[in-house]
């Protein structure tokens, strides 16, 4: 493993580095619009609510590979080319912002619903209440499974190795082919996605712990 | 475009999808039902602390639970042959499903006994129960309540991850419908709607199921 690290160690950081970006990338755009699903399926308007439910059951039950693959194979035939990291990463986004959003809506609803009557009370929009009375309050409780939501996204960003993202899987695979070395190739992959993993679940852990 | 769904959906393309859907299936099912063995006992020795083994287990656990799945795979796959055991795609990803859906499992099965009052393993001991028999017939039905909808939404993730498994050329829906609109780029769009439909329908039919369970056992 040691030689491993010694010989591709640039590639591997290389894919390391990648990696963390798509999942940096992924993580800001399914916290937009997962809270924005999230924040359609508490509205009282029944239309924006069905529209929350269809995406976030859909995007829920359909394999991130099979979203992936779309935006990589279908996207090209019809529009313009997209590489495998732009493919990946928008597949990463709208498959995590469907856990997003059920995570950020649970967080909602368990803020006292008399936050939401005592802003409306006192003069605020439905808008108003839940950007400044709801949301502060439910991302405090949402803060350690969206730490969890991230963990998950490093994890799954491995998706882009089928489609050329140039992340860590991949250039392990590319590693391993050339090394013939599989056994300490994986383990010096795993090492790396343990690095970044291992700590943050530990923390969350910890923060779960504070909060509760 | 509507000829192109015409022929994509042709009784042969569709019987060939339903094949790899049944071999998903059957690599679900079992990996199901290894890894809800697996895991339970795993997430019970956790959560009773015994000596060095359960701080190791734990250990076990954790690192796998923060390793991607796919990378499982590969080392399954690929990794093994290099010691002299050489398993076929299908129990590649079995082996593997098991190995990373058991460490899931077992935390959830380590937090629904912890969600469980202690006063109830209190109350059976005073009753004269020994630890073994409260905790077979007073804590694990409690906390089988409460872990069911984590244990359901583990295994629709579960079937969804199989379809990873396409990478070590498992014939599962995914790798036969790749091979479908690989032979026709018209194909390319009927295929993608198809595989999202009966993913979805599979997936979306045991979180009713979940649903269902949670109101009767509730």
């Amino acid at each position: 493993m040691i030689s491993i690290f010694a010989n591709y160690g640039p590639d591997l950081l290389l894919g390391l580095g990648r990696t963390l970006l798509c999942s940096v990338i992924a993580l800001f755009f399914s916290l937009i619009i997962g809270s924005m699903f999230a924040i359609f399926e508490t509205t009282p308007i029944k239309f924006l609510r069905v529209i929350a439910r269809i995406y976030i059951e859909v995007f829920r039950n359909i394999p991130l590979l099979v979203i992936t693959m779309f935006f990589y194979v279908v996207i090209p035939l019809t529009f313009a080319k997209v590489d495998g990291f732009t493919a990946g990463t928008i597949g990463l986004t709208l498959y995590t912002s469907a856990f997003i959003a059920e995570t950020v809506r649970s967080g909602i609803q368990s803020v006292n619903s008399g936050q939401m009557e005592g802003a409306r009370a006192n003069g605020m929009t439905f808008w108003q209440s839940m950007r400044l009375i709801i949301l502060p309050q439910a991302y405090r409780y949402v803060i350690p499974p969206l730490g969890n939501q991230f963990i998950n996204l490093v994890k799954n960003s491995s998706v882009l190795a089928f489609v050329a993202g140039f992340d860590l899987m991949y250039q392990g695979n590319v590693i391993a082919s050339n090394s013939l070395d599989t056994i300490n190739t994986y383990m010096a992959v795993g090492v790396l996605y343990l690095v970044i993993t291992m700590p943050l679940s530990y923390y969350m852990r910890h923060l779960e712990k504070k909060l509760a | 475009m509507l000829t192109n769904f015409i022929n994509a959906y042709s009784s042969m393309n569709i019987v060939y999808l339903l094949e790899g859907l049944a071999i998903t299936i059957f690599v679900s099912v079992i990996s199901i039902i290894g890894s809800y063995i697996i895991g339970a006992i795993l997430g019970i020795i956790r959560y009773i602390k015994i000596k060095y083994v359960s701080a190791i287990v734990g250990f076990v656990i954790d690192l796998i639970r923060n390793l991607p799945l796919l990378l499982i795979i590969f080392f399954v796959y690929f990794g093994l042959p290099n010691i002299g055991l050489k398993p076929s795609s299908v129990w590649a990803t079995i082996i593997s499903m098991i190995i990373f859906e058991s460490a899931m499992l077992a935390e959830i099965v380590r937090s629904g006994i912890l969600a469980v009052d202690w006063g109830q393993m209190e109350g059976a001991r005073a009753n004269g129960l020994t630890y073994s028999q409260a905790m077979w017939h007073i804590m694990l039905p409690q906390a089988m309540k409460k872990m069911i909808p984590a244990i359901v939404s583990q295994f629709i993730s579960l079937i969804k991850d199989t379809s990873l498994a396409t990478i070590i050329v498992l014939p599962d829906v995914m790798h036969n419908a790749q091979i479908v609109y690989g032979q026709n780029t018209n194909y390319i769009i009927p295929m993608f709607l198809m595989l999202a439909v009966m993913y979805f329908v599979v997936c979306y039919a045991l979180s009713l199921l979940s649903r269902y369970l949670e109101k009767r056992m509730a």
